[in-house]
C-alpha cells in the first residue's frame, strides 16, 4: 500500500514536482519516499513498508535499469508467481511483490496483468519502448488518476497529488455533480474535478508520445439467463465457495507486519474474521465502531463474534457529534461531495487502528455484491413480482418485510409502499429496472440545484449515461445479475471501495484487504444460480450455507442490518460544530454558485427542527454540506486550489 | 372552505417539500409520488401537518394514495373530515 505520482513528457523542475506531489499523498506511505527522474519521465513514491521491509523500497527499477515501477497496493499470489518465474530463470533481489511484477513484464508484457491476484494501482516507466504503462486492479480497490497539460500527461494515487502542477487547478464538473446527486458517485473516468479523470478499474493505459490508449484487461461477467448452470448441486457450491473464500483469506493475510480485521457484527466480516483468526500467528486483533443511537448501533453483536473469536478486540465510539468534528477531515480526503456520512465513522476507525500500531486490516467488504446482499435486490424482486400483478392489493404486503429497521416504512400502507417503490408503472423491461427508485429517489435531491447549475446542465440525465455504459450482454442476464452488476461495477468502485475504503483507510495509512472481492471468487460467484445467492427473500443464501459452522447461529442466521450513520442530526441543534453554519448560509451558498441559498436554507430550518428526516431531505444535506466543503477546501473562496489541499 | 384548504396545503407542500422552487407547476391532479414531491418519510409529514392544522386524527387505514396524493385529493379528505361529526 502507498501512494505515487509522477509525469511523462518534458517537465521542468520535474524534481521539484515530484517531491510535492509526493508530499501531498505522504499519508498514504508514511514510512518512505523515493523518487525516480529519467528524461521525460518521472515517478515519486510515499512507502507504507508491509511486504519486503527492508528491500522494498520505490520506485524500483530492474536489474537492468529499462524497467522502473512504482506501485500501490498488494500482489497477493506474489509468493506463487515469484516461485514460477524463478523456474523460468528469474533471479529476484528483493523480498517484495513490486519486484515480481518487474519481472512479469518482462515475461509477459502487459498481458502480466491477467495473473495478477491483488488490489493495485501502478506506473511502470518502459523506457527501452518509451512508455509509461499505468494499470488498476479488476475491481477497483485502488485509486489512479490523471490529466493532462499540453503535451505532457500526469497522474496519482490521489487528485491532491495532480493539484500540485502547475497550471492544475481545481473546478468542480457540473455533469459529475449531477451523478453524485443522482448515483452518489461520478462515471469513471469523470471525477468531481473538471479535466482530471481516473483510470476506470480492471483497465489499462498505455501512453507515449503524442498517444493516450487505454482497454479493459478484465470484465465483470454473468451468464446468459437461459444457459444451463455448471452449478447445479448446492451443497458443492459451498464445499466450493468455502475453500476459495478461504483461500482468497490466507493469501491476504501475507505481510510482514500483523494483519488485523474489521468487525461490524454483520455477516461478512465476521466471516473473514473467523477464517483469519484460525490464520494470524499470535492471535488475531479486531476493530470496530460503535454508536450512541440504538438505531446504527451493534456492538452486542461484535462483543459476541469477538468473545466467540478470542480476538483482541478495540472499538471507538462514534457521536453525531464526533461525526461532525470529523466530515471537513472527510470530504479532503474523498475528494469528492457526498450523500451520506458512513465514510465519517471509517475515518475514525482507520484511526483507532493506527493507534493501536496495525497497517493492515481485513474488511468484509464486497459480499454484497458478490453474493446479493443489498436490500435493494430482495425489493427489485418484489417489484419484479408485484408488477407482475399491478392490481392486487396483497402483493405490495411483501414491501413491509424489506426494511424492518426503517421505522418510518413501517406505518406505510400497502398501497403507498407500491407507490413509493413503482411496482405499478415501473417499466420491467427498464435496464436500470432494479435501481430505479433509488435513482428517483436520490436524484429527487437536485432539487436545490440553482437555477445556473440547471442551466449548464441542460437537461443532462445521468441515470440515462449510466444505461448507456451497460455491455452488450447485459440485457441476456438474469434481473439479479443485472441489479447485481450495477452495484458492483459502478457503485462499488465509485463510492463504497472509495469514499468508505481507500480514501477512509489511506487517511491514516491503513490498507484494507478485501477477501470478498478476490476475482477468482467473484468469476465463480457471478456464474452461480440466481437462487443460490437470493433464495426467496434470504439474502447470500449460498455463502450463509458456506460460513455455518464458523459463526454463533445468532450471527449466522442475522438478517442483514445495512451499514448506516446519523446524516443530517449530526449537523444540526444547539451543538452544531460553526463550520456548518458557515458553509450552508446564504451568503456562502450564493458565492459557491452551485445551490439555491433560498431552499438550502429552508432544508437546515426543516432538519434542525424535524431531525428525523427522510432519505431525501438527509441526503440533499448531506450532500450540499459537503458540496459546500469540497468548493471551500479544493477552491477557497477565489476559485483558486487552497495550498492547504 | 375548499379554496382555503387546498391554498394551505399547496403552501405546506411548496414550503416543505418543494424548499420554495416555484419551478414546479403543481396542478391540483398532479401525483405528488410520481412527480418526486414527497418521499415515503414525506407522507408521515404531511399527516402530522393535517393533525396539527386541522385538529383531525388520521387513521392508519386512510393513509393511502388514494386520499392524500395530489392537492386536491389531500384537500378532498382534509374536508370530508372536518365536515364530518366528531365521535366519542
Amino acid at each position: 500500500m502507498c501512494g505515487f505520482g509522477g509525469y511523462f513528457g518534458a517537465v521542468r523542475d520535474g524534481r521539484e514536482l515530484l517531491e510535492r506531489m509526493t508530499a501531498a499523498i505522504a499519508h498514504r506511505g508514511p514510512d518512505e519516499q523515493g523518487l525516480f527522474i529519467a528524461k521525460d519521465a518521472g515517478l515519486g513514491h510515499a512507502r507504507l513498508s508491509i511486504v519486503g521491509l527492508g528491500d522494498g523500497q520505490q520506485p524500483m527499477s530492474d536489474a537492468t535499469g529499462e524497467l522502473t515501477i512504482a506501485f500501490n497496493g498488494e500482489i497477493f499470489n506474489y509468493v506463487e508467481l515469484r516461485e514460477q518465474l524463478r523456474t523460468k530463470g528469474h533471479r529476484f533481489r528483493t523480498s517484495s511483490d513490486t519486484e515480481v511484477i518487474l519481472h512479469l513484464y518482462e515475461e509477459m508484457g502487459e498481458d502480466c496483468l491477467s495473473v495478477l491476484n491483488g488490489d493495485f494501482a501502478f506506473a511502470l516507466w518502459d523506457s527501452r519502448r518509451r512508455r509509461m504503462v499505468l494499470a488498476r486492479d479488476r475491481m477497483g480497490v485502488r485509486p489512479l488518476f490523471y490529466t493532462r497539460q499540453g503535451d505532457r500527461f500526469y497522474f496519482g494515487s490521489e487528485v491532491k497529488a495532480l493539484l500540485q502542477v502547475p497550471g492544475v487547478s481545481a473546478e468542480i464538473d457540473p455533469l459529475a455533480l449531477d451523478q453524485i446527486f443522482t448515483l452518489w458517485a461520478p462515471i469513471a473516468p469523470r471525477t468531481a474535478f473538471r479535466d482530471i479523470f481516473e483510470l476506470e478499474p480492471a483497465h489499462l493505459m498505455i501512453v507515449q508520445q503524442g498517444s493516450v490508449s487505454t482497454r479493459p484487461y478484465w470484465s465483470l461477467d454473468y451468464p446468459d439467463r437461459e444457459a444451463p448452470s455448471r452449478h447445479t448441486d448446492e451443497r458443492a457450491a459451498a464445499e466450493e465457495l468455502r475453500a476459495l473464500l478461504t483461500e482468497a483469506t490466507r493469501i491476504r493475510m501475507r505481510a510482514d507486519v500483523p494483519v488485523g480485521s474489521y468487525l461490524s457484527g454483520g455477516l461478512d466480516s465476521s466471516i473473514t474474521s473467523a477464517l483469519a483468526a484460525g490464520m494470524a500467528p499470535g492471535g488475531l486483533r479486531t476493530f470496530s465502531v460503535t454508536f450512541d443511537s440504538a438505531e446504527h448501533d451493534e456492538s452486542a453483536f461484535q462483543m459476541e463474534m469477538a468473545r466467540a473469536l478470542g480476538t483482541q478486540h478495540s472499538s471507538v465510539a462514534c457521536g453525531e457529534g464526533d461525526i461532525a468534528a470529523v466530515f471537513p477531515d472527510v470530504i479532503r480526503f474523498t475528494e469528492r461531495p457526498i450523500l451520506r456520512t458512513a465514510p465519517a465513522p471509517l475515518f475514525k476507525l482507520s484511526g483507532l487502528v493506527r493507534e493501536a500500531g496495525l497497517k493492515v486490516v481485513l474488511t468484509g467488504e464486497g459480499a454484497d455484491e458478490v453474493f446479493a446482499g443489498y436490500d435493494i435486490f430482495k425489493e427489485a424482486r418484489v417489484r419484479r413480482f408485484c408488477g407482475r400483478q399491478p392490481g392486487s392489493r396483497i402483493r405490495p404486503h411483501l414491501f413491509r418485510k424489506l426494511y424492518p429497521y426503517l421505522p418510518g416504512l413501517r406505518q406505510q400502507s400497502a398501497e403507498y409502499l407500491a407507490s413509493f417503490f413503482g411496482a405499478g408503472g415501473a417499466a420491467l423491461d427498464d435496464p436500470l429496472f432494479s435501481h430505479r427508485p433509488r435513482l428517483d429517489g436520490t436524484a429527487a435531491t437536485k432539487l436545490f440545484f440553482s437555477g445556473d447549475l440547471r442551466a449548464t446542465l441542460s437537461g443532462y440525465d445521468a441515470a440515462e449515461e449510466l444505461a448507456s455504459r451497460l455491455p452488450e450482454a447485459f440485457s441476456r442476464w438474469h434481473p439479479l445479475h443485472q441489479a447485481q452488476y450495477l452495484e458492483a461495477r459502478f457503485l462499488l468502485p465509485g463510492y463504497i471501495l472509495s469514499s468508505q475504503g481507500d480514501r477512509m483507510a489511506m487517511a491514516h495509512g491503513i490498507e484494507g484487504r478485501f477477501p470478498f472481492l478476490d476475482h477468482q471468487l467473484v468469476e465463480f460467484a457471478a456464474g452461480l444460480p440466481p437462487e443460490m445467492k437470493l433464495k426467496g427473500l434470504v439474502e447470500k443464501h449460498i455463502l450463509r450455507e458456506a460460513t455455518k459452522d464458523l459463526l454463533p447461529p445468532s450471527i449466522s442466521r442475522r438478517a442483514k442490518q445495512p451499514y448506516r450513520a446519523p446524516d443530517s442530526h449530526s449537523f444540526v441543534g444547539t451543538g452544531a460544530a460553526d463550520y456548518v453554519q458557515a458553509a450552508m448560509g446564504e451568503a456562502q451558498v450564493a458565492a459557491g454558485g452551485l445551490f439555491n441559498p433560498r431552499a438550502v436554507a429552508k432544508l437546515h430550518e426543516k432538519c434542525s427542527a424535524r431531525p428525523a428526516s427522510g432519505f431525501r431531505d438527509n441526503a440533499a444535506f448531506v450532500g450540499i454540506l459537503s458540496t459546500q466543503l469540497w468548493l471551500q477546501t479544493f477552491t477557497g473562496t477565489s476559485g483558486r486550489r487552497s495550498e492547504a489541499a | 372552505m375548499s379554496d382555503t384548504i387546498r391554498d394551505s396545503v399547496k403552501a405546506f407542500v411548496v414550503e416543505n417539500f418543494l424548499f420554495g422552487d416555484t419551478n414546479h407547476e403543481l396542478s391540483g391532479t398532479a401525483s405528488l409520488i410520481e412527480n418526486g414531491v414527497i418521499d415515503s418519510t414525506g407522507v408521515l409529514e404531511l399527516v402530522a401537518f393535517i393533525e396539527d392544522r386541522y385538529g383531525i386524527t388520521v387513521a392508519d387505514a386512510d393513509i393511502v394514495p388514494a386520499n392524500l396524493d395530489s392537492l386536491d385529493r389531500i384537500s378532498a379528505f382534509i374536508a370530508s373530515k372536518v365536515a364530518a361529526p366528531v365521535t366519542a
